[in-house]
């Protein structure tokens, strides 16, 4: 295989807790703490994996996002991936304008594979992947846990409702990567400081030439309906009278 | 009036509950006319069980011997050909309707709704973001079709009610062979599913080995209950991923559900936001479980869980 493209996004990170902005207009991002999206994060590692088996010769990490986006891609690189893009926008795209965004990418680089995490931790979409395997016109393997490759050929387990699912795909395709793919590398110091002279392109997404597709409006954000703290019982007696009582038992 | 196509989901056999949820997503947008179809490589005692589902106006039957597994890059094309003159097409928010919907949404050049939580009009729908710390209200395109997945916990299945006509049909549309199945792993199913079950017991890290998550399998029998379990559980191999519960796993809505030694991390809650009653057992009083826990017992699993079974039992 010659090139893989990851694509990595810049979330809020998994361990703040979010709050909906008092006035509903939003998600409160003001000082929070970002990262790359975690399910990317694997992707990028299977990525490496597969490069450092010998198996690829090239990785290269592209954001569709604002300007400090390019702080996710140095991490990126510190990874260990060998060149960054990113496709500078100052307002968030939608899945479909950013699978649009990678497809143009694809054409530019002609990766034999593509991976992302299978759904972005803000939005919860889950849809990029699939979207840019059908413009592209290939397979996807969505929700990986396991890749094995063959030549032209990949053979994919994947996470499903009822279990496990393995299929073969040809080659090039797009995989979206579940938590249990593999456990992300710790990047080290020196690893960052060489990640600097790493070559990081910027391209104004108005270069790009892509078609904004038809968006969903965000009208309105409130906070969940919270659930109420309960009872305690003291043992195994009170916790079936707790239980006899709501006629659960 | 609202022509909504539902992309029922099946496992060759017998249709998914899910398929019944989406239905009823669809009656609560305003003059709904619902036409479910099902793709299958013979999907006659499906698409039967579908003309049951209450509120059906009719049953579109495409048999196809490459409908066999519902493999995305296949079932898309058609879904796109098929969703001519319809102005939602929806599919349940499952590992299936996952995989299926963007790519058709892709094919049709729009963008996907995920997660379906309610209806708030013909082209507005509420949907959990930010693993469910928030709610936003979209408004989806005018003169486009609505697609979008149905967040299947927000809703109670339909009765099956109903006589509706089936019709066959074939679509065309270039089926490529790019991706092809090879198998599936399933876990046994003598219990009851993880995803429509009444009660669930769920295992966390704190069980510490398989042998140990005995204890979640023998209470969760004495209960009648599904089992379930927390990534952490799932990530050391205690148990399969087809029982994780969360923003990665299944979301569910029991009417009871016990979390046992599970800290109850916000990704894990994501899945559980809509149980009726949630029970934590969990032997440190300041575990995150017990905010949302309407009955609370700090314990030791390994001396309260046995009790518990040998008290259901007699
Ligand atoms: C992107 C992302 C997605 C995720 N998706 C999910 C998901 O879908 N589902 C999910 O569950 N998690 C998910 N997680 C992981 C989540 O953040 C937590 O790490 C995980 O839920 C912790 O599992 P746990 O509660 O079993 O383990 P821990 O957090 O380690 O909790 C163990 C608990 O057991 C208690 N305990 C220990 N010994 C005993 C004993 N003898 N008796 C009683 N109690 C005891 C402890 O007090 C503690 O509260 C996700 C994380 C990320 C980053």
């Amino acid at each position: 295989m010659n090139k893989i493209l990851v694509g990595l996004k810049r979330v809020v990170d998994y361990n703040v807790r979010v709050r909906v902005r008092s006035d509903g207009s939003g998600v409160e991002t003001d000082g929070v703490k970002m990262s790359i999206n975690p399910f990317d994060e694997i992707a990028l590692e299977e990525a490496l994996r597969i490069r450092e088996r010998g198996e690829a010769s090239e990785v290269i990490v592209v954001s569709v996002g604002p300007t400090d986006a390019q702080q996710q891609l140095r991490t990126g690189l510190a990874m260990g991936a060998d060149r960054a893009i990113l496709v500078e926008t100052k307002e968030a795209t939608d899945p479909l304008t950013t699978a649009r965004i990678l497809l143009e990418l694809v054409n530019r680089e002609s990766p034999d594979l593509v991976i992302v995490g299978k759904q972005a931790i803000d939005q919860d979409h889950n849809q990029t992947g699939q979207m840019l395997a059908a413009i592209w016109g290939r397979p996807q393997a969505s929700f990986a846990s396991q890749v094995r490759f063959d030549g032209t050929k990949a053979t994919v387990t994947r996470e499903i409702d009822v279990g496990l699912e393995t299929i073969e795909i040809d080659l090039p395709a797009v995989i979206t990567a579940d938590l249990r793919l593999n456990e992300p590398r710790y990047v080290k110091l020196p690893d960052i400081m060489k990640a600097k002279k790493k070559p990081l392109d910027i391209l104004p997404i108005g270069d790009l030439g892509v078609t904004v597709a038809p968006a969903l409006r965000a009208r309105s954000f409130e906070p969940p309906a919270q659930r109420q703290k309960g009872i305690m019982v003291q043992d195994v007696g009170g916790l079936i009278g707790a239980l006899k009582d709501k006629g659960l038992l | 009036m609202a022509r909504i196509l539902v992309i029922a989901e099946h496992d060759g056999g017998c249709l998914n509950p899910s398929t019944a949820k989406c239905v009823a997503c669809a009656l609560d947008i305003p003059n709904p006319e619902i036409h479910v179809a099902v793709f299958a490589a013979a999907g006659g005692d499906i698409a039967t069980a579908a003309a049951k589902l209450h509120g059906v106006r009719s049953v579109i039957q495409i048999d196809n011997a490459a409908n066999e597994r519902p493999l995305a890059s296949v079932l898309a094309p058609q879904v796109a050909a098929l969703a001519d003159g319809f102005t939602h097409v929806l599919g349940p928010s499952t590992t299936f309707g996952k995989d299926l919907m963007p790519r058709v949404a892709a094919l049709l050049g729009v963008n996907q709704l995920s997660d379906i939580m309610s209806v708030e009009g013909e082209r507005e729908f509420k949907r959990p973001i930010y693993a469910g710390n928030a709610i936003v209200t979209v408004e989806a395109p005018a003169d486009v079709p609505v697609v979008a997945t149905v967040r299947a916990a927000s809703y109670k299945a339909v009765d099956e009610d109903n006589s509706a006509p089936v019709e066959p049909r074939s679509v065309s549309a270039e089926l490529p062979t790019h991706t092809r199945y090879i198998s599936t792993q399933a876990g046994s199913s003598d219990r009851p599913d993880l995803q429509t079950a009444a009660k669930v017991v769920s295992g966390g890290r704190a069980l510490g080995s398989s042998d140990n998550f005995e204890l979640i399998f023998k209470l969760a029998d004495a209960m009648g209950a599904a089992v379930g379990a927390s990534r952490a559980a799932v990530d050391a191999g205690y148990v399969p991923n087809e029982l994780q519960v969360g923003q990665t796993g299944k979301i569910i809505a029991p009417e009871l559900y016990l979390a046992i030694g599970i800290s109850g991390a916000i990704q894990h809650l994501t899945g559980i936001k809509d149980a009726g009653t949630i029970v934590a057992i969990n032997k440190d009083s300041e575990a995150p479980i017990f905010e949302v826990a309407d009955v609370g017992l700090v314990g030791d699993l390994f001396n309260v869980v046995p009790e518990l079974t040998e008290a259901l039992k007699s």
